[in-house]
């Protein structure tokens, strides 16, 4: 195909880094394209197109679900892990993707540990680099496919009271949804306890309320989304135990009663119950856990998609 | 061999002389100085229109020699430091192996008498490899040469070994230059703890682990008598605890580097780690504590803090990144910006990179006049020129300051009497 203007050409989503990189439009297109892909089967607009996906850290579903949703599309995927051979011996994240850059890839998904990773890689390669969660900075596709998932059930974001409960310090998937749901018009509510939760946060959106006191959190709460305690990253004592953790911050069935009697559940996984939610919340009927999950796989086809073709074949 | 300075505008900060005239320099020393006392001849160097002053002096400096070669020699780090106005450098002892012995640091002096083109003063390390727990060889490194002592690039944590530490050095009136930085503050930490930390999703580094070791060090430093200096100093709190102990009489002395006087945390682009230093760029308040510090004094002197690192190492992941920029070839640029921006005077400026580092650390240049050491440097207040690191000295090229476009810079150095360095355009 023959592209009259290089401008007509560029694809809608240079790199997929962080929430903010996206304009209003954009986050609005990548939403109606998952719809359109949820209505019917979608064509394999991505035949003979090679995805890597370079995974330094440990992930099972948002590997599988890139991997899913690029296949569904015809594209091909190279997967590529911490335990692979280079990596182990030592070679530096540059050399890695430099090499790997020239086996014709044409997009990069790439997790890693340290915040920022993603950011360096794309200031160096000259294909779209989009981040599948990066240290404790940014997990930009699950932010989305969370926005996707509540208009599901509540038909907007607008409006809505919105918890995050849990590990906000070590959380990219925080940050990102606070941007997202903040940016689309939730009232946001973060709780945990002090150390995990230091004041600067309310610099990340306006408007956000903070609170460490969970009732407060929940109060009339339209979603309640719960996040894992990310003992990898914690190097030192942030609370006395997972027992008072469990007592002051485990949202039960019996805490729950505080939101709207119809809150939905949303969890980033993995997640651990008994800990920071009560197995009986987890199968709750208002409980929309599982469909995160299906709805990864279609906001994930949107953002490859978009990174990948020039916008105007870009449908929404 | 003679050589005359014509027609400059000579700054002295030690006199206060502030007038156009000649240098004239016979040997290693300043014959004499003053307006139109020389007639043209040669080895005259015109300075119409620019500045001469006294050599600058760098108290802070990581030549990496031993076993960094690959950062930075000896060779090169001082042709860094003389294309950059500086005509002596004291060097850090954190090498392979650390410089905590006569005999290192006795290698270290005789390699720069072959190799440097600045004067090199060795500075000693505080405790035996820096690592906190037993007085390294102190009153022999003194013997060697060393002129202050350091375990910089670590603090020394434990305060019974820094009382005597100081206790010791201050019978050979040695300045401790510490490095403040409570590790356990900030353990992990890659830039300062804040709102831009937080939505990097970096770990911080809190002024507080800081400020709360300088608050440590100056009572040790007020019950032992001894000249304590505090290094690169960053944050706002810190300077507080300068300032309060000042007042009372305490022997302390502080320095900050040109890139904590003109960067910020918010300053950090793309997780380009050229910007990863520790301690770490700070908050806009802190900076402008800094900069009112500096021009009342409270901070005493400017020291770059010059820390070479290779390409390969600086193009890493954030985290894994190590810390520290290269300094010398900018200090004098960036410390001439602020003097036109109004922050510091130009005799000011001057003097926090001449006679009060070697009044600081006891070094014989630092001014100018009669029979002094003929360590000069002639610069051009209004030279504008762009950076581009491939063109400079340094082994290394990692400076945030890229493509930055400056004014002033040096033209001519002279050390001992010797042209060591001339701006070719």
């Amino acid at each position: 195909m023959s592209e009259s203007s290089s401008a007509v050409a560029r694809p809608l989503l240079p790199n997929l880094l962080a929430i903010n990189d996206l304009d209003l439009k954009q986050i609005q297109h990548l939403l109606a394209l998952a719809a359109d892909f949820q209505q019917q089967t979608p064509a394999k607009s991505l035949v003979g197109k090679r995805i890597l996906l370079l995974f330094y850290e440990a992930s099972t579903r948002t590997r599988t679900s890139f991997e899913v949703a690029a296949r569904r599309l015809g594209a091909e995927t190279v997967s590529i892990t911490a335990s692979s051979t280079s990596i182990e011996k030592g070679e530096s994240l540059l050399d890695t993707v430099y090499t790997l850059r020239a086996m014709a890839i044409d997009a990069i998904v790439m997790r890693h540990s340290v915040s920022g990773s993603p950011v360096l890689v794309a200031d160096h390669v000259d294909v779209p680099v989009v981040n599948a969660g990066d240290g404790m900075h940014q997990h930009p596709t699950q932010a989305l496919l969370d926005a996707f998932t509540i208009i599901r059930h509540k038909q907007r974001i607008a409006g809505l009271k919105i918890a995050i409960v849990g590990d906000l310090l070590h959380s990219r998937v925080a940050r990102s949804n606070i941007e997202l749901l903040s940016r689309l018009g939730a009232e946001v509510r973060l709780c945990a306890p002090r150390t995990l939760l230091p004041p600067a946060f309310a610099s990340l959106a306006p408007g956000l309320i903070l609170t460490h006191r969970l009732e407060e959190a929940l109060d009339a709460a339209d979603v309640v989304m719960v996040l894992r305690i990310q003992m990898e990253r914690m190097r030192e004592s942030f609370f006395p135990s997972e027992a008072e953790y469990v007592h002051h911050y485990s949202v039960t069935a019996d805490r729950l009663r505080a939101a709207r009697p119809d809150a939905i559940i949303m969890h980033p996984g993995p997640m651990i119950r008994g800990v920071e939610i009560g197995a009986d919340v987890a199968d709750s009927p208002q409980s929309v856990i599982r469909e995160q999950v299906e709805n990864g796989v279609l906001i994930r086809m949107a953002v490859l998609q978009s990174a990948l073709l020039p916008a105007r074949f870009s449908k929404a | 061999m003679n050589l005359i300075l014509k027609n400059g505008r000579i700054l002295d900060p030690a006199s206060g002389r502030d007038e156009i005239g000649d240098i004239v320099i016979q040997e290693d020393r300043i014959r004499d100085l003053g307006p139109g006392i020389a007639a043209p001849g040669p080895g005259t160097l015109d300075c119409t229109g620019m500045i001469v002053c006294p050599g600058l002096i760098d108290l802070h400096v990581h030549l990496r020699e031993p076993g960094f070669e690959y950062k930075e020699t000896i060779e090169t780090g001082t042709r860094a430091a003389v294309a950059g106005g500086f005509t002596a450098v004291c060097a850090m002892p954190n090498t392979n192996p650390v410089n905590d012995n006569a005999g290192t640091t006795a290698y270290l002096l005789q390699r720069a008498r072959e190799l440097s083109s600045a004067r090199v003063y060795a500075v000693g390390a505080i405790t035996v490899g820096s690592r906190g727990e037993a007085l390294a060889s102190i009153g022999d490194m003194h013997r060697a040469g060393a002129v202050a002592l350091s375990d910089d690039g670590r603090p020394v944590m434990n305060a019974q070994i820094l009382r005597r530490a100081m206790e010791y050095a201050s019978m050979f009136n040695m300045p401790v230059i510490q490095h403040s930085e409570d590790l356990n503050l900030s353990a992990g930490g890659a830039m300062h703890e804040g709102e831009v930390s937080l939505r990097l999703g970096l770990p911080g580094i809190s002024g507080q682990s800081e400020s709360t070791m300088i608050a440590r060090d100056v009572l040790l430093a007020g019950q032992t008598g001894a000249h304590l200096h505090v290094a690169h100093i960053s944050s706002g709190e810190s300077i507080e605890a300068v300032r309060q102990a000042k007042k009372r009489g305490i022997r302390v002395t502080a320095e900050v580097t040109p890139h904590h006087l003109t960067l910020i945390d918010e300053d950090i682009k793309n997780y380009d780690a050229n910007f990863k230093m520790n301690p770490p760029l700070r908050s806009r308040a802190d900076r402008q504590i800094l900069l009112e510090a500096l021009a009342d004094g409270t901070i005493d002197i400017i020291a770059t803090d010059h820390a070479p690192h290779a390409a390969h190492e600086k193009q890493q992941e954030f985290t894994r990144a190590p810390m520290g920029i290269i300094g010398l070839e900018t200090a004098l640029p960036l410390t001439l910006r602020l003097v036109e921006q109004g922050h510091i005077s130009l005799m000011r400026a001057i003097e926090a990179l001449t006679s009060r580092p070697a009044s600081i650390a006891n070094l014989p240049g630092g001014k100018l006049q009669a029979g002094a050491p003929a360590d000069v440097t002639v610069f051009d207040p209004n030279l504008s020129w762009t950076l581009d690191p491939a063109q400079g000295r340094s082994k290394s090229r990692n400076t945030p300051f890229a493509g930055w476009n400056f004014k002033g810079r040096a033209v001519y150095t002279v050390v001992g009497g010797r042209l060591v360095y001339q701006l070719h355009n």
